[in-house]
């Protein structure tokens, strides 16, 4: 029993497994959280046992706590200033990295799909959907500013403008259908954007969200912009909306509970929430400059103009 | 002489000056007795058959009885509402929408007058504001957002956007007229039909646009404009028939309002509270940031979302400026709202005025220093004079809540990052001021103030392009400009 976990968790490493008959043990993924730039388990000590259509085991998953969402929020927090600061382009460089790790891996994102239940071509199109829409966000990263930002030609003799800024931190509960391209397009346009994420990956396809988060690691993207937990909906969603210090919240289900929950609870400190539950993810509706206003506050501006 | 410094040069306005009465004539003033409620066109008796009073919190005398919509007057305004949004309204071509509201502003503008008086006795406020900035940014608004009638794809790039439907608006009583232009222009100018409700305090100018409405001959149920209290509020927000809501008012009403939408698919936008940072650098042009400080906190009695009420100054120039203000603050005249003279008029109600008490004796028993200036005011009526804290702290109460009243709270600092701090580490994120003759400084507070609306070396500006609206707990949505008009849109 022990060496079928083995062998399939080799699987999911190197995609070949089958192939590879020969005597030597594989070496098992452990799947933990992404929490601060750090992989930590669940303080809670929890997991499940993650198996394949056909009930094979292929993994532990962590099963994250309330403790380990309100940890993310700390590191969130405390990236979240750091990352706004950061200019466009860095910014604009640091996601099309993501993207550039994500396409050097995709061998092992496609076999880990399909131990996940995809076919090969469902896994091939969402991981070239997820690198794509990383390059469509990245782009944006210097462009959206100028889009809907605005000189306003006020009647007084003022200079006034006004600008996109990050919200700040944005709670994220991912599709449940397309682990990596849905991931994807829930975080791209609020980091591209100067926030910082906590993300409830997929609880079809936690092993993707956690093996994403090492691309992310090795994107230069600084530690607690992006947080991703596994872990499940039902114990964790309440969470991302009734925390006082997140600042937007995303649901991309489409239980009417959950949502109408999740409304009431932004009330708690006047969060904004968002309904991404009819997105086509695999499609290029999916993707919008409007995705990043979402998250975005407008300031205004004004000084004198005079001696 | 007050002044402590011999040096320093004071005017002392009580001693041999003073100012004659300089009332604006209200004899062009023709008010009802009783006002009915604005659907579908007409004036109807309300079918809850009740009435209230409204009263001039200057003399504390009755200016009319106001009609109260229960829920079936709601229910008729939405209807009427929603039969003009799929007929008249819903089908006329934009360019057409938009002369209807240009008729709006200009009828504004020849009524000007008779507005600024009527929102100077219903509201307390001086009728310098009424008459210099009130109603003329009502008119400007509308005549603002007519032009955007037929432009609607410039304001959403890559987009066609389309109206929403019914918009159940509420406003507050601070700026009646102002909130009701800030609320009905984009909404008509994007195709939507509207249901306004005005505070119960301050209904007058909201109905006399009422009737400017009628006579700009908008077609029937375009815009409703029902009055009454918190219940009637209710049931605009309730009400299945509305698509969406735009609230102005308390941050407590309006988690209240955000709560109640939860699950109904209905957008709304909501203009909270504030506690904004009126922030003075020590290089700052000492003279005119007292002038803002004024400006900030003591302009429409307080009653302002946006007002300057934390006044953060730094430490080396503390003293100067503290002298100064009070100083300034003793040729505020406090009085009767339509004197051309008058500097702070009524607190809007007796209700209002309780609050503000309140908070000063709150203020007081956590350790506070109060200062009043010593003018004289009426005995009959609202009053309070300009009042500023010493000695608070940032977690004192008077420090973190709105008190929505001509009370100022003084705090100092050392370093750019413990201001940016301090003003930051409050729930509101609606407004923000910094004064300095430093390009440089002005551009890294501004950057890191969490608010919606910063004056940098001015306060208390609005201008119909220019958008309003609060970060994190002062609300959710823009008005003003074209941001403005985003949340009375939708597209794909």
């Amino acid at each position: 029993m022990a060496t079928t976990k083995q062998n399939v968790a080799r699987n999911v490493t190197t995609g070949n497994g089958a192939e590879n008959s020969s005597s030597r043990i594989g070496v098992m993924k452990t799947y933990k959280l992404y929490i601060d730039g750090k992989f930590p388990r669940t303080e809670s000590g929890r997991y499940s046992i993650f198996t394949d259509a056909k009930g094979h085991s292929i993994a532990n998953v962590c099963v994250a706590s309330r403790k380990d969402f309100r940890e993310s929020v700390v590191a969130a927090r405390k990236a979240q200033p750091g990352w706004a600061a950061a200019s466009a382009y860095n910014k604009g460089q640091i996601v099309y990295r993501i993207a550039e790790m994500l396409e050097g891996r995709r061998d092992q994102f496609v076999a880990e799909l399909m131990h996940q239940g995809l076919s090969s071509a469902a896994a091939e199109l969402e991981v070239n959907t997820a690198v794509d829409r990383l390059v469509y966000y990245a782009g944006w990263s210097d462009k959206y500013q100028q889009v809907f930002s605005a000189v306003n030609p006020v009647a007084s003799s003022h200079f006034n403008f006004s600008l996109p800024e990050p919200m700040g931190i944005v709670a994220a509960i991912a599709p449940e259908s397309n682990g990596l391209a849905g991931l994807v397009s829930v975080i791209a346009p609020a980091v591209v954007g100067g926030n910082t994420v906590i993300v409830l990956a997929s609880e079809k396809f936690p092993l993707t969200a956690i093996t994403f988060a090492e691309v992310l690691h090795t994107s230069d993207l600084p530690a607690g912009v992006v947080n991703i937990l596994t872990g499940t909906q039902k114990e964790l969603a309440s969470y991302f909306s009734n925390h006082m210090d997140v600042n937007a919240c995303i649901y991309a289900g489409t239980n009417q509970v959950a949502m109408k929950s999740m409304e009431e609870n932004a009330a708690l400190n006047v969060k904004r929430p968002y309904f991404y539950g009819k997105t086509n993810w695999l499609s290029e509706d999916a993707q919008s400059p409007y995705r990043i206003m979402d998250l975005q506050e407008t300031k205004t501006t004004w000084h004198p103009i005079g001696q | 002489m007050k002044s402590k410094k011999k040096s320093t040069v004071q005017l002392t306005f009580n001693d041999g000056w003073s100012y004659d009465p300089a009332p604006e004539s209200k004899d062009h003033i023709r008010l009802k007795e009783q006002y009915e409620l604005f659907i579908d066109g007409k004036f109807v008796r309300p079918e809850s058959g009740k009435y209230f009073d409204t009263v001039n919190p200057a003399t504390e005398k009755k200016l009319a009885s106001i009609a109260e919509a229960g829920d079936k007057d709601v229910d008729l305004a939405v209807r009427a509402a929603r039969k003009s949004y799929t007929g008249a309204w819903g089908k006329m071509p934009a360019k057409e929408r938009g002369k209807y509201i240009y008729r709006i502003a200009r009828i504004l503008q020849e009524r000007a007058r008779e507005l600024a008086v009527i929102e100077s006795m219903d509201g307390g406020k001086p009728i310098r504001e009424s008459r210099d900035i009130d109603v003329p940014l009502a008119a400007a608004h509308f005549f603002y957002y007519a032009g955007w009638a037929d432009k609607l794809p410039y304001a959403v790039p890559g987009q066609l956007p389309t109206s929403i439907g019914v918009a159940g608006q509420i406003i507050p009583w601070n700026f009646p007229l102002l909130m009701a232009a800030w609320k009905i222009a984009p909404a008509l100018a994007a195709g939507n039909t509207v249901v306004l409700k005005p505070a119960e305090t301050t209904s007058l100018t909201a109905l006399k646009l009422a009737e400017i409405i009628q006579e700009a001959d908008l077609p029937p149920g375009t815009v409703n404009i029902i009055t009454g209290a918190g219940a009637t509020g209710a049931g605009i927000v309730q009400h299945a028939g509305i698509d969406k809501i735009a609230f102005t008012g308390s941050t407590e009403v309006g988690k209240l309002i955000q709560k109640g939408l939860a699950g109904t698919g209905k957008r709304y936008t909501l203009e909270l509270g504030g506690k904004a940072a009126n922030i003075i650098f020590e290089d700052a042009a000492i003279d005119q940031a007292v002038e803002g400080i004024v400006n900030g906190i003591f302009f429409n009695q307080g009653h302002v979302c946006c007002a300057g009420s934390r006044l953060f100054v730094q430490e080396s120039v503390m003293k100067t400026v503290v002298r100064k203000l009070k100083d300034r603050m003793e040729t505020l005249i406090v009085g009767d709202p339509l004197d051309k003279n008058t500097d702070i008029g009524a607190i809007n109600s007796r209700m209002q005025l309780n609050k503000i008490k309140q908070y000063l004796k709150i203020g007081v028993n956590e350790g506070g220093t109060m200062y009043q200036s010593a003018c004289a005011v009426p005995t009959k009526g609202f009053w309070c004079r300009p009042t500023l804290f010493t000695d608070v702290s940032q977690s004192s109460r008077i420090v973190q809540e709105e008190i929505f009243g001509p009370v100022l709270t003084i705090q100092s600092f050392r370093t750019i990052e413990e201001v940016i701090e301090k003003a930051n580490n409050i729930p509101y994120g609606l407004s923000g001021g910094v004064w300095t003759d430093k390009g440089s400084k002005i551009f890294k507070v501004t950057n890191q103030l969490r608010a919606g609306v910063i004056w940098a070396n001015t306060y208390n500006k609005f201008d119909p392009t220019s958008p309003f609206g609060g970060y994190k707990e002062s609300g959710v949505g823009r008005e003003g400009g074209l941001h403005g008009l985003m949340p009375y849109l939708q597209h794909a």
